[in-house]
């Protein structure tokens, strides 16, 4: 864990990993509310970044998460 | 001023609600029943003499100097062993008790030293009082016959006498002066519950003596100072009190330790303190306190201590003493460029736990307003974190729901990674003192720890595996549902049914039961069911919780998981129950509530909300920004990036707390302007530009809010050594930057947090004073505040069960790194020990030690004492091994309260998903033996020596 882009999808996939049991949609509705009131637009940045370059190594509910919040922003 | 003083009504209040009246010298009383006629008296205005009876313990009978007459009984009863009943007619004082009295001092005196004049308690001594209560007027034994006060008697040596026990560095025992009251036994046994002392010998031969024969220092005394307090005479004194005196007056303040929040009256001489007593309407510690509170003060004025402002251009040169103006023109013109060059959100700051809740207010305050940017957190976020995040969206509220007072109803106890007896002392004699009296206890802890093994307390351990928590109480709930324990009209009643159901369909699935969850948690299954069944069926169940819960990568799952089973048997919303994390610091509570973290205002409310973050800016008079800052983790990650450049520290050493010291050098290296706001040259300071001086907690006004929430007052006695109390340092800080901030005194401080937070609307410098302390919410509906919390209903409305599915931690043992190392703390040293290391305390434990199985070190060659290396993936440090089955095979634990040690050089920058609370307590490691320190110890001791250098004056005027 040294490099930002990777810390921060470790970081989100983490936060996946808690709402994954809740299913689907709220799994999405959880991941995206919680990294748009903890996260500051720094790291939002940098992970919307790397959404764009393909989102390598972002779980599912995760990137649809990240999907979602990038829409609303 | 003057010296307040306590009234000692003898023996301890009766709780019943059915009254009694009685005839006291004339006079009609009313008192609950199972009052002693003592205390009765003394509530009706009449000291009835007494030297064995205290109101801090139950009544012993054993000096008869309280004797009284009573219509129709014979014979003269002790008034303290004495119930009073309906209709006695009691006479405190005649002829025939005035005789007896005498007679029985006379023996007293017959065998004490008569050395008042020259003596510690002289003026503060009961055995004195007494002789001058009863008209003591001559002795007629004189000393000639056998005695315990002469080293020699005709010439020979004397069998009686014993030397002064001087070992304690706190306090000394004199046994000459002894008059075995047993005080000093029942208040360690019933105060403290820590059995250390105990009458040896019978009649003339007993005498009080601390384990078998042994020292103080030698013997199971944890230096609580409960005897001291309890002796009547100068045989267990204070050693501050020998050396100066007995104190003229006293002010009542709150202890800056731990988040117990004891209450002290500091006691002085001038400006000098005598020494700190723990006020009886304490309402978080009811008159006991522990070491560090009562004794460990001396770090206040000791000679390290940083009084004058320093700064640097570079941490390698060495300080320069400067005046405050020009340390602080520096330190804003450095943070103005920085955002100037990097932009406004390259520069933060951190709020401290330890200051008072008006300091933490202000300094998030500056950052947000003045620096224009959230980029505020505070050390909770590497303890209670996920505490805030689980209680909150379970519960609807970041904090604990009980007072402490509620552990007397509680009759069960289930304690999750905690242990109070190290770590909220106070809390758990309290504690102790219950479970004597038949509560259960079950304790879910990787170590057996003292409270498993405390006298007198039977406890059923599960001994987890380190980061299998949620496993445990998923598991703990499976049995709770699928054996029908749970409390179901409660659960239809206050919380989501839906969510309810989700969730009893989740943990009642079969990998979910203790059987299926032993092999990864390695407990015992069917310790595990009965603990279930205790918990969900044993009467008032209480969860008490620690860094134990929180300090791993599933912190706030843990907390969830702690909430749902309070909910599922309905333990919570009623005196006795509830849910309690136990806080480390003074103030960690209350840096919460301030608003300390960089996404929430005051009172816990996000700043993207607009109808909130306009109110503050109504008062403030500035914009603020809507956006969430950055947590200090995120602050060392955009530091590296090289997008954050200046940080002001008040009162934390984050490089000795943080995980990953590497990491966390790096970043403070990477930093352009690092301000240290400390009482000390910390580790932090090590790699800052500035030093700030900052203030005790003897010499400032304010509020801390202890972990049951309530709000206490901080009152100064004595003038800062270093100039100005910290919230006046940061007012300053502000002006040089050009934010204005305007108070005279805290208390106009706390008048805008409570103009600003509802919970919060009803506290004022004004209440506490009338009140003693409150406990918030405290408004509108609850003036007096609020000792328990959701009483008839969630704070949030429906109670939120959420699934806490277990998801083992990415720091995995191997072959390379076998061992699961957890950390912890110990009595009488505080947090990374920047204080108590600069007292006494340090007899107790002068360095950190690595706990070990006899098995693990076997197999490694490793003895009791050896040194050690303690290798992880992050790095490695050496320490000494302590060969102990505390801890199990493959389990290694050390505490962190040295820096040498470095134990965070070993932990990783695993954290907690949700808040990123560091996972200090797992690290896989591995150990093998070492000659000594490692050399990242050297190097690292190196540059501190260096970094610590001050220039000598005649250079600084150059
Ligand atoms: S303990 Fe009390 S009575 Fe004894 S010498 Fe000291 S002051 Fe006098
Ligand atoms: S200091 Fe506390 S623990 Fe030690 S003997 Fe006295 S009461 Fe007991
Ligand atoms: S450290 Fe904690 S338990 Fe000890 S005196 Fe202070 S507040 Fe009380
Ligand atoms: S005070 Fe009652 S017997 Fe000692």
């Amino acid at each position: 864990m040294s490099s930002s882009p990777d810390k921060l999808v470790y970081m989100a996939n983490q936060i996946g990993k808690f709402f994954h049991s809740q299913g689907h949609d709220r799994a999405v509705q959880g991941i995206s509310e919680h990294i748009w009131k903890f996260w500051d637009p720094r790291m939002r940045k940098q992970i919307f970044a790397h959404l764009d370059a393909g989102g390598a190594g972002l779980d599912p509910d995760v990137l649809d998460a990240l999907q979602k919040l990038r829409q609303q922003a | 001023m003057s010296l307040i003083q306590e009234t000692d009504f003898g023996t301890p209040k009766s709780k019943s609600e059915t009254m009694v009246t009685l005839t006291i010298d004339g006079n009609q009383i009313t008192v609950p029943e199972g009052t002693s006629i003592m205390r009765a008296a003394m509530e009706a205005g009449t000291q009835i003499p007494k030297l064995c009876a205290t109101d801090m313990v139950d009544a012993f009978g054993s000096c008869r100097l309280c004797l009284v007459e009573i219509d129709g009984r014979a014979g003269t009863p002790a008034s303290c062993t004495t119930p009073a009943m309906n209709g006695l007619v009691v006479h405190t004082q005649s002829e025939r008790l005035k005789k007896l009295r005498k007679g029985v001092m006379e023996l007293y005196i017959s065998d004490h030293p008569l050395d008042c004049l020259t003596c510690a308690a002289n003026g503060d001594c009961e055995l004195q009082d007494m002789a001058g209560a009863v008209g003591l007027r001559d002795v007629r034994y004189g000393y000639e016959g056998e005695n315990h006060v002469f080293a020699k008697s005709h010439g020979c040596e004397n069998d009686n006498w014993m030397p002064k026990d001087e070992s304690n560095p706190y306090f000394t025992y004199d046994p000459s002066k002894c008059i075995v009251c047993s005080r000093c036994v029942r208040a360690c046994e019933e105060v403290q519950g820590t059995f250390a002392l105990t009458i040896s010998g019978r009649g003339f031969d007993s005498r009080v003596s601390p384990g078998m024969s042994e020292s103080f220092l030698g013997s199971e005394c944890v230096s609580c100072g409960a005897c001291v307090q309890a002796c009547p005479t100068a045989t267990l004194t204070e050693k501050s009190v020998i050396e100066i005196g007995q104190p003229e007056h006293s002010v009542v303040t709150t202890c800056a330790y731990c988040g117990v929040g004891c209450t002290f009256k500091a006691e002085m001489r001038g400006e000098e303190v005598v020494r700190m007593v723990p006020w009886k309407d304490g309402k978080a510690n009811r008159g006991h306190s522990c070491v560090k509170g009562r004794f460990a003060w001396g770090y206040t004025t000791h000679k390290e201590r940083i009084l004058k402002p320093m700064i640097r251009e570079r941490i390698e040169d060495p300080w320069q003493e400067v005046s405050w103006d020009e340390a602080l023109n520096f330190a804003a013109a450095k943070f103005k460029g920085i955002q100037q060059k990097y932009g406004r959100d390259a520069v933060g700051g951190i709020t401290s736990s330890r200051c008072t809740n008006e300091e933490t207010y202000l300094v998030q305050k500056l950052i947000r307003a003045g620096f224009g940017n959230n980029n505020v957190d505070t050390c909770a976020r590497v303890c209670h974190s996920p505490t805030g995040y689980g209680l909150s969206a379970t519960f609807g509220t970041s904090a604990g729901t009980q007072d402490f007072d509620s552990v007397e109803q509680t009759d069960v106890v289930l304690i999750v990674g905690a242990n109070p007896a190290s770590a909220h002392p106070v809390f758990a004699s309290r504690l102790k003192k219950r479970l004597r009296q038949g509560a259960k206890l079950i304790v879910i802890d990787p170590r057996r720890t003292e409270m498993v093994e405390s006298p007198h307390v039977k406890a059923l351990h599960l001994p987890l595996m380190p980061g299998t928590n949620v496993a445990v109480l998923t598991a703990l709930a499976h049995v709770i549902v699928t054996e029908g324990l749970a409390n179901e009209s409660f659960v239809r009643e206050r919380c989501d049914w839906s969510e309810f159901q989700d969730w009893a369909a989740f943990v009642a699935d079969p990998k979910n039961s203790p059987e299926a969850t032993a092999i990864m948690t390695g407990v015992d299954p069917n310790d595990l069911r009965e603990a279930a069944r205790i918990y969900a069926t044993g009467g008032n169940g209480a969860i008490y919780y620690g860094l134990g819960v929180t300090e791993h990568s599933q912190g706030s799952t843990t907390v969830i998981a702690i909430a749902n089973l309070a909910m599922v048997t309905g333990n919570i919303g009623r005196p006795g129950v509830g849910v309690n994390p136990l806080r480390g610091q003074n103030n960690v509570q209350g840096s919460c509530d301030m608003g300390s973290f960089p996404h929430e205002l005051p009172g816990y409310r996000h700043i993207a909300g607009d109808a909130v973050r306009e109110q503050f800016e109504a008062m403030w008079n500035v914009k603020l920004n809507k956006e969430p800052g950055l947590r200090i983790p995120n602050m060392f990650d955009a530091a590296i990036e090289g997008e954050f450049m200046g940080l002001y520290v008040q009162g934390e050493d984050i490089l000795q707390s943080d995980p990953n010291t590497k990491h966390v050098v790096a970043a403070l290296s990477a930093m352009e302007c690092v301000i240290v706001h400390d009482l000390f040259l910390n580790e932090t300071a090590n790699y800052a530009h500035v030093f700030l001086p900052g203030s005790t907690f003897l010499e400032k006004d304010g509020t801390f809010t202890n972990a049951e929430r309530r709000i206490q007052r901080v009152r100064k006695v004595m003038t800062p050594l270093n100039g100005y109390a910290d919230w006046e340092v940061t007012i300053m800080l502000a002006k040089a930057m050009g934010f204005e901030m305007k108070y005279n005194h805290p208390s106009e401080i706390m008048d805008e947090i409570a103009a600003l937070t509802p919970t919060f609307a009803g506290v004022s410098f004004a209440k506490l004073e009338e009140l003693g302390s409150v406990q918030w919410p405290c408004n509108e509906k609850a003036p007096e505040g609020t000792p328990v919390m959701h009483i008839g209903g969630f704070v949030r409305g429906k109670g939120k069960f959420i699934v806490t599915e277990y998801i083992a931690t990415d720091e995995r043992t191997g072959p390379r790194f076998p061992l699961l190392l957890t950390t912890g703390r110990i009595l009488s040293q505080y947090n990374v020990g920047a204080q108590t290391r600069r007292t006494e305390n340090v007899v107790w434990h002068a360095e950190d030690r690595l706990e070990i199985h006899p098995h693990d070190a076997e197999q490694r060659g490793v003895r009791d004492g050896d040194w050690v290396r303690l290798t992880s993936r992050a790095g490695e440090t050496t320490l000494r091994a302590e060969i102990t089955d505390r801890v199990a095979p493959g389990v290694v634990y050390t505490t962190f309260h040295h820096p040498d040690t470095q134990a965070n050089v070993i932990t990783t920058d695993f954290s907690d998903w949700a808040t990123n609370c560091p996972e200090y307590k797992v690290t896989a490691v591995q150990i093998s033996p070492s000659n000594g320190p490692s050399d990242w110890q050297k190097a690292y001791d190196e540059q501190a020596r260096n970094s610590r250098r001050i220039a000598p004056v005649v250079e600084a005027a150059e």
